[in-house]
C-alpha cells in the first residue's frame, strides 16, 4: 500500500497496489502513520500504483498538504498521481472556506444557559396551548354561528375512531383493573369481617376515580399520538399549507373536529369502562366473597351517592379536551424532519398522561371542597 | 452511428436490461424491454408520465424483481442473486432520487458520511476530510455540512444528494429526475456538473428526466419508453423517429424552444 523512508531530512514515499475506496480503512492507518515531524523534501514515487479511486487520493492530498505546511517541498517521481489534477481543480473552484463553529461556552454558563433556555421555550409552550386553546374556542363560536362550516362528518369519524374502536380494550383494562382492586380489596377487609364493604370499594372507586382515568389514560395514547402523528405528517406533507392556501382553515377542518369528537367520544367511553368495571367486580365478588349478582346490585345501590357517577363522568370532557387540544397543538408544531414527528408525537402523548393526571388531582381537591 | 450503436462489444456494456417484464396485477408495465448501457456514456431516460421510468430504475437498482427478463450488472444478473451478492453490487453504484431523499433528521454531513460508517470504519478527521471532497465536488459551500436538508434551496438538496451517491466513488451513477423543479439556470448549472464529474471520472449515466435541455447537453443516447418497450438511439437519431409520441416529445409546441 504505502512504504515511507525518511534519510537525510528526506521523505520517500511509495505507494503502489490498489488504492480503492473499499480500502479506506486501511490506507487511513497507513498515512496516519507518516511522520508528522518537519521534513525539508517529500518525494512521492507512484509508479507502483496500479489503479486509485478519488476518497483515498484526497486524503493522500490532505496528508502531502499537510507536509507541505510544515516547509516540506513536495516532489513526484513518475508523474502526478492519477486524480491529483482533477482534485487541484475542484480545490481552486471552491478555495477553502473556513466552517464556522458556534463559540464554546465554559460549563457554568451551559448551565445557566441551559437553563434560561428551558424556562423561555417552557413559557412559550404554554403561551402556544393557550393561543391554540383560543383558536379552538374562537373556531368552534364560528362553526355554530355557521353551521354549514361544522363538520359534522369529520366529527362523527373522529367519535369512531377514539371512541368505537377504542371499546374492547377500554372494557377490557376496566374490567381487569376492577377484578385487582376487588381482590386486593377484600382480602385486606377480611381481616375486620367486612368483605361486603369490597363492593363499596369497588363502587365508588371505579366510577368516581378509575372508571374515567383509566378510559382518558388509554384514549391519551391511542388517539392523542394519532392526533399528533397524523397532522405531523400532513405538517410535513405540506398539506397543512395546502389547506391553507385554498382558504380553508385547519384549525376548522383537522384540530376542531378531532377535539370535539374526542370530547363526545370520551365520555360514552366511560360510562362504558364503568360499567364493565362493575360487572368485574361482581363477578369477582360472586366467585370469591359469595356475593350473589342481586346482593351486590343492592348493595351497589346503597353505596352509591347521587354525586358519585356524576362526579367521574364531568371530568371526561375536560380530559378529553386536554387530550385533543394536547395532540393537536403538537402535531401542528412539527416541521421538516422524521424525527421531530416522533418526538413531538412523544411528547404529545406524555403531556397528556400528565395533565389528565394532573386535572384529575385538581378535580379531586375541588370535589372536597364542594362536599360533592 | 445507428449500425454500431446495436453492434457492441459486450464487456463495452456495462448494464445490459434483458426482455424486462413488469406487471402489477391485469396491468402490464414493461413488455420486453431491452436497453444496454455502455461504459462511459450518459444515457437519458424519457417517457410519458406513467409510462413506468421509474418502475424500471427500481428494477435495474435490484430494488424491485422483475416478473420476468434479466438485468445484468457487469455481467452479472442481479435478478438472480442472493441479498448479499446484491449488496455488493449496489456498492458499485450511486443513486439520487427524484427528491433527494436525503434523511431528514441528519445533517448534511451526516448524509454523506452515511455510506461510509455503514461499511468502514474511519476516523472522525478522515470522514471530514472525505465530506470536504464531496461537497467539493458538488460545488456545495463547506457551510452547508452542518445544516439539514430542510434548510436548504431545491438546487442544493440536488446537489447534496448527488455528493452522498458519489460518497463511495462508484463508477455507474443514476439519476432520478436531477432537474425537476430547478430553475433553468439552476438545472443548467446541474446539468453541467453531472456532465463535468462525467467526463472527470469517466462515470457511466444513467439519467431519467423530463428536461429537453439536459437531453441536448448532458446525453450521449437516449432511451425511450413507448409502448411498454424501450427504443434507443442518438439523440439525433431519436428526432428523427417517426413514432407519434416521439415526434410529439421532441417536435411538439413546447420543445422548440429547446430544440432551436
Amino acid at each position: 500500500m504505502l512504504s515511507a523512508e525518511l534519510q537525510n531530512n528526506t521523505l520517500s514515499i511509495r505507494l503502489d497496489g490498489h488504492w480503492t475506496t473499499d480500502q479506506l480503512a486501511t490506507i487511513e492507518q497507513a498515512l496516519a502513520s507518516l511522520p508528522t515531524t518537519p521534513v525539508a523534501a517529500v518525494v512521492v514515487d507512484c509508479s507502483g500504483l496500479q489503479h486509485s479511486e478519488l476518497a483515498p487520493m484526497w486524503l493522500l492530498r490532505a496528508a502531502l498538504s499537510s507536509l507541505a505546511a510544515n516547509g516540506a517541498r513536495i516532489d513526484y517521481r513518475g508523474g502526478m498521481p492519477e486524480h491529483f489534477a482533477f482534485l487541484d481543480e475542484l480545490q481552486s473552484h471552491t478555495g477553502s472556506i473556513a466552517v464556522a463553529h458556534e463559540a464554546t461556552l465554559l460549563w457554568p454558563e451551559q448551565v445557566v444557559a441551559s437553563f434560561g433556555k428551558r424556562a423561555v421555550d417552557l413559557g412559550h409552550h404554554a403561551l402556544g396551548h393557550l393561543e391554540h386553546f383560543g383558536r379552538i374556542v374562537a373556531t368552534q363560536v364560528e362553526a355554530a354561528r355557521h353551521p354549514q362550516r361544522f363538520r359534522i362528518a369529520s366529527v362523527v369519524r373522529h367519535v369512531f375512531e377514539t371512541g368505537i374502536a377504542a371499546i374492547p380494550i377500554v372494557a377490557l383494562i376496566a374490567c381487569f383493573v376492577s377484578v385487582i382492586i376487588a381482590y386486593i380489596g377484600a382480602s385486606q377487609l377480611r381481616s375486620f369481617g367486612a368483605t361486603i364493604y369490597t363492593v363499596n370499594l369497588i363502587t365508588v372507586g371505579v366510577l368516581r376515580e378509575l372508571g374515567v382515568l383509566l378510559t382518558a389514560v388509554i384514549v391519551a395514547g391511542r388517539s392523542g399520538s394519532a392526533f399528533a402523528a397524523e397532522i405531523g405528517v400532513m405538517q410535513l406533507n405540506d398539506e397543512v399549507d395546502a389547506l391553507k392556501s385554498i382558504g380553508i382553515s385547519p384549525m376548522e377542518v383537522l384540530v376542531v373536529p378531532r377535539v370535539i369528537g374526542l370530547i363526545i367520544a370520551l365520555p360514552l367511553l366511560t360510562v362504558i369502562a364503568d360499567a364493565m368495571g362493575l360487572a368485574g367486580g361482581a363477578l369477582l365478588s360472586k366467585w370469591l366473597l359469595d356475593i350473589s349478582f342481586s346482593q351486590f346490585v343492592n348493595r351497589v345501590q346503597d353505596a352509591m351517592a347521587p354525586s358519585t357517577f356524576w362526579a367521574g363522568i364531568i371530568k371526561a370532557p375536560v380530559f378529553a379536551l386536554l387530550i385533543g387540544m394536547i395532540g393537536t397543538y403538537r402535531g401542528m408544531q412539527v416541521r421538516d424532519s422524521s424525527r421531530e414527528l416522533g418526538r413531538l408525537t412523544t411528547t404529545a402523548v406524555v403531556e397528556s398522561i400528565f395533565m389528565v393526571i394532573f386535572a384529575n388531582a385538581i378535580f379531586a381537591i375541588i370535589f372536597v371542597e364542594l362536599d360533592f | 452511428m445507428n449500425a454500431a450503436s446495436k453492434i457492441i462489444r459486450d464487456d463495452n456494456v456495462l448494464v445490459s436490461v434483458r426482455g424486462v417484464i413488469n406487471r402489477f396485477g391485469d396491468q402490464v408495465i414493461h413488455d420486453g424491454v431491452d436497453l444496454d448501457v455502455q461504459r462511459g456514456e450518459v444515457l437519458g431516460i424519457v417517457g410519458g408520465s406513467g409510462s413506468g421510468k421509474s418502475v424500471l430504475l427500481r428494477t435495474i437498482l435490484g430494488l424491485q424483481r422483475p416478473t420476468a427478463g434479466q438485468v445484468l450488472i457487469e455481467g452479472a444478473d442481479i435478478t438472480a442473486m442472493s441479498e448479499k451478492q446484491l449488496l455488493a453490487v449496489k456498492r458499485r453504484y450511486g443513486v439520487t432520487f427524484q427528491h433527494g431523499a436525503l434523511f431528514s433528521s441528519m445533517t448534511i454531513a451526516d448524509n454523506i458520511q452515511l455510506p461510509l460508517r455503514e461499511f468502514y470504519s474511519l476516523s472522525q478527521s478522515t470522514l471530514d476530510e472525505l465530506t470536504k471532497l464531496r461537497l467539493n465536488m458538488v460545488g456545495l459551500p463547506l457551510s452547508t455540512a452542518n445544516k439539514l436538508p430542510s434548510q436548504l434551496s431545491g438546487g442544493m438538496i440536488k446537489r447534496a444528494a448527488l455528493a452522498r451517491a458519489l460518497t463511495l466513488d462508484p463508477q455507474l451513477l443514476f439519476l432520478d429526475e436531477p432537474t425537476a423543479g430547478l430553475d433553468p439556470i439552476s438545472a443548467n448549472e446541474f446539468d453541467q456538473l453531472v456532465r463535468y464529474l462525467q467526463d472527470s471520472l469517466k462515470l457511466t449515466v444513467v439519467m431519467i428526466t423530463h428536461d429537453l435541455d439536459s437531453l441536448l447537453t448532458v446525453c450521449d443516447r437516449v432511451a425511450v419508453l413507448v409502448d411498454k418497450k424501450m427504443i434507443v438511439d442518438t439523440l439525433s437519431g431519436i428526432m428523427n423517429n417517426p413514432h407519434p409520441w416521439i415526434r410529439e416529445y421532441f417536435h411538439g409546441a413546447r420543445s422548440r424552444g429547446a430544440a432551436t
